[in-house]
């Protein structure tokens, strides 16, 4: 061996550990983090063509969550700047479009957390405290958060909201889905429960969804004949309805079916190998190697 | 806000102009009071800032909100500091792990600046998360999928690696050689564990953005961001390397041996060289020139990125040849690389996100002084340092 590397020059022998090291980190096929869909996860259907407006879900949610309420805003009937949901207010209804011509009804959307099927959010936390349930519904730990909002960062839709007026203990705030204080003791979620109209569908994604296929179905004239979050980014638990276009009312439209966290995971899971490689070619290297004496 | 952006203004002027003085040898007592005076009026005026930050909260210092959660406090001080500080796996490779003896005698002030580097980040994080006393939780509650998880472990192993690769130079100082030989024993497997995890959070802080293909401008989006991290990284990490010893030299006389810092030079022009290519190669892989109409503002820091931090380096470097000019040149290119790279990660965690979410963050004066004390901060520690260790062995010997 020792005589061998003696008839290697200095460039050949680096090129020959190089080699060998790259070889040993091409990887392989990228895996998917996250699960398969689950067609038993909890899931809300949002009917905006049945949707009056009448914020009694956000008045619902204040009251479950004990979240102020601001009366004000909740009422707020009119056009107007869309309200953004905040670390205490985990749901909004904006009037998304005003009444059209030909007697078109305006368009009122609720907006909270998606609770994303392979949840981006969840995946970017480095201590777990954005925490998917076994039945979906994505749920924020405090006790475990640091604050470093990357989970803001990630979410494809925008909804983690932090509290930046606290100067000691700051959290993120996001629609829960009830999981913890009524999904668990089998009630529905309070927005659900609260709606006069029964343009909050509460269900199985399996039964919502294909609820949500039906009234396309049945109503071709009425409805925009998709579903939003059937797929956007890798696909959700809450489902949209709508009689137009959903980029008219303020959703993405470049959201690709593919799932996030599946692109940071094509890095993360080669990283073992590449340290282990690594390790290898510069252990090689120097012990190979010796000392510089005078110029190579 | 006028009256702190006034002062911030004045500050970093004065500071700005303490640089150039420096830089240009003209280090005269006029020089250092202006310097410590605008030091001592910054600091005092941080430290008021995070009394603030920790009674009213992050939104009362910074302009960050719910529309843009990371400001500069996480593109400046964390992400281009921990490039900035990319000099210390670099070379203690070239001298532990490729063997190159002649590089020894700049292995130490270089180590030293990293160890600090790493210890502003970790500052500038302390201020930035919204619960400090928690920043330990990433070591205890394991997610394997998060990239910033991974980022934490890093960071925290490789600050512990360059302490103790620093260590010899304090045990030396305290006459405890036989701590010294200790250390030097585990020199080598100590180097190796510190580029790799240097190998994987340098580009890990790329990868951080590979979850925002919607958000990020595709004129920075790209699968190969952690690649362009770890290049930009290795390439700027040999430009602080010239730009410190060339106000090392300016400041403590120091003899540096010219060759070496032209062989830095060659080498910091050919990494920065293989960067421009795979950018290039990526933008038009990806069909992304297309975006520089639409996105124009975007498209002209990007051109500021390349060619002033990227394409103008490399010419100066070629005319490093000449006898007496080399050196000035060499050091201008140095400087450009190191903005060249702290706009690139600006452009990345910040202006590459502004055609997603509107121009809706500007950082608020109190969030530049906190990153003026920064940087100032490791200034001044890195003198400390030399005048009270043998961060300059040769030196240390002479006098």
């Amino acid at each position: 061996m020792t005589r061998r590397r003696k008839a290697l020059s200095r460039r050949q022998f680096l090129a020959a550990a190089g080699g060998t090291a790259a070889a040993l980190t091409v990887p392989g096929r990228g895996r998917a983090s996250a699960p398969a869909l689950r067609e038993n996860a909890f899931s809300m259907l949002v009917d905006t063509t049945r949707c009056i407006g009448c914020r009694s879900c956000v008045r619902a949610c204040e009251r479950a969550n004990r979240l102020p309420v601001d009366e004000a805003v909740s009422d707020r009937p009119g056009p107007g700047p869309r309200l953004e949901t905040a670390w205490n207010r985990w749901t909004t209804v904006n009037t998304e479009a005003e009444p059209g011509a030909g007697g078109m009804p305006p368009v009122f959307v609720k907006r909270q957390c998606m609770h994303c099927l392979e949840p981006a959010c969840v995946s970017v936390c480095p201590v777990g405290a954005m925490y998917q349930t076994e039945l979906g519904p994505v749920i924020y730990r405090a006790e475990r958060c640091f604050g470093c909002r990357y989970c803001m960062i990630s979410c494809p839709f925008d909804v983690p909201k932090f509290q930046w007026d606290s100067g000691l203990v700051p959290v993120i705030g996001k629609c829960q889905f009830c999981f913890q204080d009524r999904l668990l003791s089998g009630l529905s979620p309070a927005c659900a429960e609260a709606c006069p109209t029964g343009a909050l569908k509460f269900g199985t994604r399996e039964q919502t969804l294909f609820d949500a296929h039906a009234r396309i179905r049945a109503r071709p004239d009425r409805y925009h004949a998709r579903v939003f979050g059937e797929e956007e980014a890798g696909g959700t638990c809450w489902l949209y309805l709508s009689d137009r276009p959903f980029d008219r009312l303020g959703f993405r439209k470049d959201l690709d079916r593919g799932s996030l966290p599946s692109l940071t995971w094509m890095v993360i899971s080669r990283i073992p190998t590449v340290a282990a490689a690594l390790a290898i070619l510069f252990g090689v290297v120097a012990g190979g190697l010796k000392r510089e004496e005078h110029g190579p | 806000m006028t009256i702190g952006g006034g002062l911030m203004l004045v500050l970093t002027g004065a500071l700005g102009w303490v640089a150039v003085q420096t830089a240009r040898g003209r280090l005269t007592p006029q020089v250092s009071l202006t310097g410590r005076v605008a030091v001592g009026v910054l600091w005092a005026v941080t430290l008021g800032v995070v009394i603030r930050r920790f009674i009213f909260g992050l939104g009362s210092v910074s302009g960050m909100s719910d529309r843009f959660p990371w400001g500069i406090w996480i593109g400046l001080d964390v992400m281009s500091g921990v490039a900035l500080a990319a000099g210390g796996y670099v070379i203690a490779a070239t001298v532990h792990v490729f063997r190159l003896d002649r590089y020894q005698p700049i292995l130490r002030p270089t180590i030293l600046t990293a160890f600090l580097g790493y210890n502003l980040v970790a500052t500038a994080l302390l201020l930035d998360i919204g619960r400090p006393y928690r920043l330990w939780h990433p070591l205890v509650m394991w997610q394997h999928h998060s990239i910033m998880f991974e980022v934490a472990w890093c960071v925290t192993l490789y600050s512990t690696v360059l302490m103790v690769e620093f260590s010899p130079v304090v045990f030396e100082r305290l006459g405890l050689m036989r701590a010294v030989r200790a250390v030097h024993m585990i020199a080598i497997p100590l180097v190796i564990m510190g580029v790799i995890l240097s190998t994987m959070h340098q580009s890990s802080l790329g990868s951080l953005f590979l979850i925002v293909p919607g958000k990020l401008s595709p004129l920075w989006y790209t699968p190969l961001l952690p690649v362009l991290f770890l290049m930009s990284s290795t390439a700027v990490g040999l430009a602080m390397t010239i730009v410190e010893s060339h106000f090392s030299a300016r400041i403590y006389g120091d003899h540096l041996d010219e060759g070496i810092l032209e062989e830095l030079g060659k080498a910091m022009a050919l990494v920065l060289g293989l960067y421009l290519l795979v950018k290039l190669a990526d933008l038009t892989a990806r069909g992304a020139w297309g975006f520089m109409g639409p996105q124009w503002p975007q498209a002209l820091m990007l051109i500021l990125e390349l060619v002033a931090g990227g394409v103008v380096p490399l010419l100066l470097v070629r005319g490093t040849g000449i006898p007496g000019a080399g050196r000035e040149r060499l050091f201008g290119a140095a400087c450009l690389v190191v903005a060249g790279v702290v706009v690139n990660r600006l452009n990345v965690s910040w202006f590459g996100m502004l055609p997603y979410t509107g121009f809706v963050y500007l950082p608020s004066w109190m969030e530049v002084a906190v990153t003026l004390s920064f940087v100032t901060a490791g200034i001044v520690a890195f003198g400390l340092a030399v005048r009270f260790l043998p961060v300059y062995p040769a030196r240390h010997r002479a006098g």
